[in-house]
């Protein structure tokens, strides 16, 4: 078959491009995520089963708290990583034209990553009670 | 005009709509299903912290949704989904350290994510409704 023993396509090694360099860096970004979540949700939903109930006042007292500030800063920030990634992910696999696919892609992006900065303003301004 | 040779017979790909997909693949498709409910889910807590810094008053009407029954449907699919995915994906931080996958190991994991998912989403739900 190959000439050579190495992994590379025929097609790849007609380009001569080489690797983008940055393949890993995707999975890799979404395991560290999600490593990261398993704290994180388990204390989430603790949290919100702690809050049940309560009013707007007990809501903010307990947001003040800065172990809480942080948890849910990072749960926000991390959870909206996480599912940017994944949901690449899924629109590469089940997206097809290269124009569709990117522009959904990019959509996503902006959308997650649009959230994740109003929920965390959202959060700071509740915590710091302005 | 010789007839076109006979195709070799070769393996077929199951056939989606007959095949009954094993646990395996039920389990794996329905990880990225709950990853993308979750990411639409993320929505209510983007509300729930943005109600918040709104003020008290948007605060309680968001409550007042998420207390409804509609509100409670989208919790218990949210929380559902939240603990399948959380199972199932230290499940796959298992196999991307290269554990756990010979069959009968993967057989076993099937059962004990679907059984995990469960026992976490009724416990959550009976603390917080207790």
């Amino acid at each position: 078959m190959f000439a050579s023993n190495n992994l590379r396509s025929p097609l790849g090694r007609a380009r001569g491009l080489g690797s983008a360099k940055e393949g890993l860096h995707h999975w890799w970004a979404q395991r560290l995520t999600a490593v990261a979540l398993i704290p994180l949700s388990i204390w989430f939903v603790a949290s919100v089963i702690a809050l049940i109930g309560s009013g707007y006042e007990e809501f903010a007292l307990w947001l003040a708290n800065p172990i809480n500030t942080t948890a849910l800063l990072l749960f926000l920030a991390v959870g909206f990583h996480h599912a940017q990634l994944g949901m690449q992910v899924v629109l590469e696999d089940y997206v097809s034209g290269h124009a569709l696919r990117t522009t959904s892609i990019v959509f996503v992006k902006f959308i997650c990553y649009g959230l994740a900065a109003f929920s965390i303003v959202s959060t700071l301004i509740v915590a710091f009670g302005v | 005009m010789t007839q076109a040779a006979k195709p070799a017979a070769r393996p077929l790909s199951p056939h989606l709509q007959v095949y009954r997909l094993p646990l395996a693949a039920l389990t794996s498709i329905f990880h990225r299903i709950t990853g993308i409910g979750l990411t639409i889910g993320m929505l209510l807590l983007v509300g729930w912290v943005g109600a918040a810094a709104f003020g008290s008053e948007p605060y309680a009407t968001f409550m007042g949704f998420m207390t409804s029954p509609i509100g409670y449907l989208l919790l218990a699919g949210f929380s559902f989904a939240l603990f399948f995915h959380l199972c199932n994906g230290i499940r796959h931080l298992f196999w991307d350290v290269g554990l756990n996958f010979e069959i009968y190991q993967t057989k076993r994991s099937n059962v004990i994510v679907i059984v995990a998912t469960l026992v976490l989403t009724a416990v959550s739900w009976f603390l917080a409704l207790a």
